[in-house]
C-alpha cells in the first residue's frame, strides 16, 4: 500500500510537470509577443516591458524561473490586466467555480446513483425503460443547448430563479443543475449496468439466501461493488465537469475562473491562460489521485499495485 | 466484417432511423447548399428573424439569413471537422496501440503511461490553448482535435492486438522470418481494423460536440464560416424572440450525435469488443460537454 501510494504520488507530480512544461513551451511558441498591439511600441519601452516580465532572458532560463515560480504557488502577473496577478484573479474566481462544480458533482452522484440502482434492480421494468430512455436523451443534449434553454425557461419565462450572476444561494441552483444533468445521465447508465450484473454475483445470492433485509443487501452487498465503474468514471468526469463549467459560467454570467479563461484566450493574455490551465490540471490530478486511492475501500478484493 | 457493419446499420428500426438520418444530413451538407434558392450571406430584408414559412422552411436568423441553408453549411464544417479529426485519431491511435500491444514489455509500459498521462489532461482547454497560440485556423482546429481524440482508439487497438498476437498465423509469420514492422502493418493492423473503425464511429460525435463547444465560446469557427456550434451560440442570443434559431441547429446536432452513438453502440455489440479493460473511460463520447 505504501509503495502504491508513493508511485501514485510520484506519477501525479510527474504528470503535473509534463502539463506545466507543455503549456509553457506552447505559449512561448506563439507567433508574436504578448505586447504586439496595433501600435508599434518604441524599442526601449518594449525592452523595458520584456525585462519587467522576464521575457528577455534565454528560454531555458525563463523555463527554470517559471518552474521555480510555480513550485512556490506563484502564477505570475497577468499580461493584460495590468494591476492583477494571476493568483489574485484565480483566487477571486475559484470559489465560484468550485461551488458550482462541487454542487453539480453532488447532484449528479446522488441522483444518478439513485436512478441507476432503481433501474438496475428491476431491469426490463417500466421504470428501467423510462430511466434509460431519459438518460440516453440526456447524453445527446449538449450543455451548450441545455444551459441556455434552462436559463430561458426557469430564469426568464417562469421567473422562478435568478437568471444569472451571483449573490444568493438561489443563483447557484440553475447553473449546478445545468452542469450536472449530462453527468447524472452517464452515472445512471453506468450504475444501472453494474447493479444489474452485481445482483447476480454469488455473494449477493448468499446474502439473499440468509434472508437479509432488501435494504441491507442493496447497501452493503451490491452497492460497494457496483460503484467501482462509477468511481473509475469520476476521474475523467472531473475533467469534463471543469471543462463544462467554462460554458456554464459563460451562459449564466458567473465570475468563475472558466470565464477568466475564455476572456484571457480571446485577448491572448498568455499568463492568465497558462495559470488557469495549471490550476485546472492540479485539481484534476488531485481528484484522480483521490479516486485511485479509494478503490480498495470499496472492494477489498482489489490488489493495489 | 461487412455483413456485421450492415447488420448494425440496418438491422433494426432504430438503426434504420439512425442510418437514415446520417444519410440525410450528409447529403444535405454535400448538395443542399447547391440546391438552395438563397445565397449563403444574402440577407432577406423582408424576412428578418422570420418564423418558418414556405420561402424559408426553417425561418431566418437575426439578419435575415436562411436558417436551412445556414444549418446545411454548418453541417459541412461540423461533419468535416469530425471526419478529419477522427481520421487523424485513427492514424495516430492504431499504430500506437498496435506497437504497444505487439512489442509489449518495457515499451508497452512506457507507451501506456503516456496515454494515462494524456487522459488526465483537460483536453478542450489544451485545444483552446493551441487555438490561442496558433491563431484561429480551422485546419489547425481539425488537427488539434484529432490529436487529442486518439487515446481511446489506441487503448482498444492495444487490447485487440494482445489477443491477436497469440494467434497461430502470427507465429507462422514470425517463424517465416517476417520483420516486426511487417507483422504489425501486414497482419496485426488489418486484423484489429474492425474494432478500430467501431471506435472511430464513437469518436465522431465526441468531436462534433467538442467543436461546437469551442465555437460556442467564440474560440473556434468564425464568421462568415459557420458550424453548428456557431449557430447554436447565435441561437441562444435570439432564442427569446426567435426560438427556431436555437431549436433547429440544436436538433440537427443532437440527432446526429445521438445517431452516431446508437450505431456505434450497436457496432460494438456486433464486434463484441471487450469493453471492460482496466481503467476504461465509460461514455467518453457523451460527456464531453
Amino acid at each position: 500500500m505504501a509503495r502504491y501510494l508513493t508511485t501514485r504520488i510520484f506519477f501525479t507530480l510527474f504528470t503535473f510537470w509534463v502539463i506545466v512544461t507543455l503549456v509553457f513551451f506552447l505559449m512561448r511558441l506563439a507567433p508574436g509577443g504578448p505586447f504586439d498591439g496595433d501600435r508599434r511600441l518604441p524599442p526601449d519601452v518594449e525592452a523595458n516591458l520584456l525585462a519587467a516580465y522576464n521575457l528577455d532572458k534565454p528560454i531555458v532560463e525563463q523555463y527554470v524561473d517559471y518552474l521555480v515560480m510555480i513550485s512556490h504557488g506563484d502564477l505570475g502577473p497577468s499580461f493584460k490586466q495590468k494591476d492583477f496577478s494571476v493568483n489574485e484573479l484565480v483566487r477571486a474566481g475559484l470559489p465560484v467555480s468550485l461551488t458550482v462544480g462541487g454542487l453539480a458533482l453532488i447532484i449528479a452522484l446522488s441522483s444518478g446513483i439513485a436512478l441507476g440502482v432503481r433501474a438496475g434492480l428491476d431491469t426490463g421494468s417500466r421504470i428501467d425503460t423510462v430511466v434509460m430512455g431519459s438518460a440516453n436523451l440526456g447524453l445527446a443534449v449538449p450543455s451548450i443547448v441545455l444551459a441556455p434553454v434552462l436559463l430561458l425557461l426557469f430564469g426568464v419565462w417562469l421567473g422562478w430563479l435568478p437568471a444569472g450572476g451571483v449573490g444568493s444561494p438561489a443563483h447557484y441552483v440553475l447553473p449546478s443543475i445545468a452542469l450536472a444533468l449530462p453527468f447524472t445521465a452517464a452515472i445512471a447508465r453506468l450504475t444501472r449496468g453494474s447493479v444489474a450484473e452485481t445482483r447476480l454475483e454469488p455473494h449477493v445470492m448468499t446474502a439473499i439466501a440468509k434472508g437479509l433485509p432488501r435494504s441491507r443487501i442493496v447497501l452493503r452487498h451490491i452497492l460497494p461493488i457496483a460503484l467501482l465503474p462509477v468511481l473509475t468514471y469520476l476521474g475523467p468526469a472531473a475533467a469534463a465537469l471543469l471543462t463544462g463549467s467554462v460554458v456554464i459560467e459563460q451562459v449564466f454570467d458567473l465570475p468563475g475562473i472558466g470565464r477568466y479563461f475564455v476572456q484571457a484566450a480571446l485577448n491572448r493574455d498568455y499568463t492568465l491562460v497558462m495559470g488557469v490551465v495549471v490550476v485546472y490540471a492540479a485539481f484534476i490530478l488531485l481528484f484522480n489521485l483521490f479516486v485511485d486511492l479509494s478503490y480498495k475501500r470499496l472492494d477489498p478484493r482489489i490488489e493495489l499495485r | 466484417m461487412l455483413s456485421a457493419f450492415l447488420q448494425a446499420a440496418v438491422g433494426s428500426t432504430i438503426a434504420r432511423i439512425c442510418s437514415g438520418w446520417l444519410l440525410v444530413i450528409t447529403s444535405a451538407a454535400l448538395f443542399g447548399p447547391l440546391l438552395s434558392p438563397w445565397e449563403a450571406d444574402a440577407m432577406d430584408w423582408d424576412a428578418l428573424e422570420a418564423a418558418p414559412s414556405a420561402a424559408h422552411w426553417l425561418g431566418t436568423d437575426l439578419i435575415g439569413r436562411d436558417m436551412l441553408l445556414r444549418i446545411m453549411l454548418g453541417a459541412r464544417i461540423s461533419l468535416g471537422v469530425a471526419l478529419i479529426a477522427t481520421f487523424v485519431s485513427v492514424l495516430i491511435g492504431v499504430p500506437f496501440g498496435a506497437l504497444s500491444g505487439y512489442v509489449g514489455g518495457r515499451l508497452d509500459q512506457i507507451l501506456m503511461r503516456i496515454v494515462d498521462t494524456l487522459y488526465a489532461l483537460p483536453f478542450i482547454l489544451i485545444v483552446i490553448l493551441l487555438v490561442v497560440v496558433f491563431g484561429r485556423n480551422p485546419a489547425l482546429l481539425f488537427l488539434a482535435l484529432g490529436a487529442v481524440f486518439w487515446l481511446d482508439i489506441a487503448r482498444i487497438v492495444r487490447g485487440q492486438t494482445l489477443r491477436a498476437r497469440e494467434q497461430t498465423y502470427i507465429s507462422a509469420a514470425r517463424s517465416m522470418g517476417a520483420s516486426q514492422t511487417r507483422i504489425i502493418f501486414k497482419y496485426i493492423i488489418p486484423n484489429v481494423a474492425g474494432p478500430a473503425l467501431v471506435y472511430a464511429t464513437l469518436t465522431i460525435p465526441g468531436v462534433i460536440l467538442a467543436e461546437s463547444f469551442i465555437s460556442f465560446l467564440g474560440l473556434g469557427i468564425q464568421e462568415p464560416d459557420t458550424s453548428w456550434g456557431v449557430l447554436i451560440a447565435d441561437g441562444t442570443q435570439s432564442m427569446e424572440s426567435a426560438p427556431w434559431t436555437l431549436l433547429f441547429p440544436a436538433l440537427a446536432m443532437g440527432l446526429t450525435v445521438w445517431s452516431c452513438n446508437m450505431l456505434g453502440d450497436r457496432l460494438r455489440d456486433q464486434f463484441d469488443i471487450a469493453s471492460r479493460g482496466y481503467n476504461r473511460r465509460p461514455d467518453t463520447v457523451g460527456n464531453l460537454s
